[in-house]
């Protein structure tokens, strides 16, 4: 073992060129498989963000009816799975705001600022000088709408309903959400304020949730919260309201895989095909350490050595070139693409292409074990 | 003396499967005394390299067998030949074939680690001797490829006795050196054989070279033509 490592040490060290060549193949090969790891994982991050981040990721109806001992499901429901982050009853209706000549079809959404915030992020989202509804008949506005219906923060409009009674709302505020659907419709309040207008107690229409792992959805949390609660309510997730995102999701990893694995078969390939000419270029070292009575699986451990300490070096120097990429990717493309990575997926690039050397160093390691000495001789 | 090293029958048969096979061997009885010193001329295509080979189990014969101290090699598996070659035979190529990558002092310890041995300070000591005996002492810790040809041979002889082989084998040992190297060379492997009673088996085409060894064997055609000891 150690002979065999030494000799390869001294093999890889006597030809600098050839070896720098060769690490610096896989450190290209590990730095681009980095490169696309990252961009593509953030891409999708960011993608996954700004779709369903600030969104409900499982919602709980009842059939036609609102809810109206909430209280009640709301706990029921946050027991049931691990995955809940953040869960918020809300009610809604719809109707339009006049101000004026002015008039807009629009979504009424009472909120519970203590966790819906968590989920719809309004704070941050406010215009300067806005502030969240406190109290009853207080509403912030989509942006948007300030000028379609031409008001202000402090402005008072009407709400208008087919079914309702008409009222009055303070404006306290604008958000933009930057959708433009939302920004043309949306006017959050408190709950108090939707359960005025709809005038049938203390009701909810939906309880919102958002989860800890957004995958999970469909096949894990939704099963764990259907377990708990009773039958009359209809649970929906974001996973079956979006399968075309989803599948684009599936279709963005897989690329990403493929591109990947690609990369580390060109690797391989390249690996291999070098270590098979050293082969020959070391026969004449092979069939001398052979005729000392060198045995067949020390002289293959030598090639494996050097496809290893091949490996590992190309994979520090992949690395360190990987996140070089990543930053001044970052820095001068001037795009705003998020980057993901962290240690544990730099730690499985290294591995990943030191086992893919290591594995590509068996073929020439074969060969080397069945070169004999005569055929050295022979040659000689 | 006691025999060290016995041919029984051996032939050997190249291309035994193909349409024309090619017979380089033909029954071929020899016997070899411990501390004698040996030689195998032959014209080139005598079969005396293949016989060499065979002797240094580098290769196997097709048919008869070979008596290393009354034990027989044939039964002996790839790893049990190369253990064998490791511990009781030293190698000396026409080519130098030292490992360039390594020093002097490195390739002479080369055999001992292959054993698998730890490195003692003994060994070290009796590497240091050999060198100094092949008068490379200076040279030790030179990289092989530093060294003249004359000297990377001596080298070879340094490591072919590390391992106090019972045998050393050299084929054409001075095959492409000058006639005073060459002249420089044979006077060491004889200190050598008479130092510390190694047998030696050298082959070589060179009649001159042959007759300053105690025996001369002659092959011709595949077959011992002549046999003649001092």
């Amino acid at each position: 073992m150690k002979l065999a490592f030494q000799i390869a040490k001294r093999f890889l060290l006597a030809s600098k060129r050839q070896t720098l060549v060769i690490i610096l193949g896989i450190a290209v090969g590990v730095s681009v498989q980095i490169f696309i790891g990252a961009l593509i994982g953030g891409l999708q991050d960011s993608l996954v963000d700004t779709t369903i981040g600030s969104r409900s990721q499982i919602t709980i109806t009842k059939t036609d009816e609102l809810i109206s001992d909430y209280d009640e499901l709301l706990s029921l429901t946050e027991s049931s799975s691990n995955n809940i982050r953040v869960i918020t009853p809300t009610i809604t209706t719809s109707g339009s705001l006049v101000k004026g000549e002015n008039s807009e079809i629009i979504v009424v959404r009472g909120f519970d600022y203590n966790t819906a915030d968590d989920i719809y992020k309004f704070s941050e989202k406010l215009t300067p000088g806005s502030e969240l509804p406190n109290t009853t008949n207080e509403v912030v506005l989509g942006i948007n709408l300030k000028d379609s219906l031409g008001i202000e923060i402090g402005s008072v409009v009407t709400f208008d309903s087919a079914v309702y009674e008409s009222r009055s709302f303070t404006v306290v505020g604008f958000f933009d959400f930057a959708v433009k659907e939302i920004n043309n419709s949306w006017t959050i309040t408190t709950i108090d304020t939707v359960q005025g207008i709809i005038n049938q107690g203390d009701v909810v229409s939906n309880i919102e949730i958002q989860l800890n792992e957004v995958f999970d959805a469909e096949e894990v949390t939704k099963l764990e919260i259907d377990e708990q609660i009773s039958d009359e309510y209809t649970i929906s997730t974001w996973i079956s309201e979006n399968e075309s995102l989803l599948s684009g999701l599936q279709g963005q990893s897989t690329s990403s895989l493929m591109i990947q694995i690609f990369v580390i078969v060109s690797v391989v390939l390249g690996i291999s095909s070098t270590l098979a000419i050293t082969v020959l270029q070391k026969s004449k070292q092979l069939g001398i350490l052979k005729a000392m009575g060198i045995k067949d699986g020390d002289a293959s451990l030598i090639f494996l050595f050097e496809g290893m300490l091949l490996g590992v070096f190309g994979a520090i120097i992949g690395i360190l070139l990987g996140i070089g990429l990543l930053y001044s990717f970052t820095t001068f493309s001037g795009t705003d693409i998020p980057i993901t990575f962290d240690a544990g997926f730099l730690a499985m690039s290294a591995g990943i292409a030191i086992a893919a050397s290591t594995l590509a160093a068996l073929s020439p390691a074969i060969k080397s074990s069945k070169l004999t000495v005569m055929e050295v001789i022979r040659n000689a | 003396m006691p025999s060290i090293l016995s041919l029984k029958k051996v032939s050997k048969t190249y291309g035994e499967n193909t349409k024309n096979p090619t017979k380089v061997l033909f029954d071929v009885d020899l016997d070899f005394e411990e501390s004698s010193f040996n030689s195998i001329i032959g014209q080139s295509g005598s079969g005396k390299s293949t016989l060499l080979n065979i002797i240094g189990s580098l290769d196997r014969p097709t048919s008869g067998d070979i008596l290393f101290k009354n034990e027989s090699l044939a039964s002996l598996s790839k790893n049990d030949l190369a253990a064998f070659r490791n511990r009781s035979l030293g190698f000396i190529f026409q080519f130098h074939y030292l490992l360039p990558e390594f020093t002097a002092m490195e390739n002479v310890l080369m055999p001992y680690r292959i054993s698998k041995r730890e490195i003692t300070k003994e060994v070290i000591e009796r590497a240091d001797e050999l060198l100094e005996i092949v008068g490379l002492g200076n040279f030790k810790n030179k990289l092989s490829t530093n060294l003249s040809g004359g000297q990377q041979q001596r080298v070879a002889i340094a490591r072919s006795l590390i391992n106090n082989p019972s045998i050393v084998l050299a084929d054409e040992p001075t095959g492409n050196l000058d006639s005073d190297t060459t002249e420089k060379i044979y006077e060491l492997l004889r200190d050598i054989n008479r130092k510390f009673k190694t047998t030696f088996i050298i082959i070589t085409h060179n009649r001159t070279v042959a007759e300053k060894t105690d025996r001369v064997i002659e092959i011709k055609d595949g077959k011992v033509y002549l046999d003649i000891s001092k």
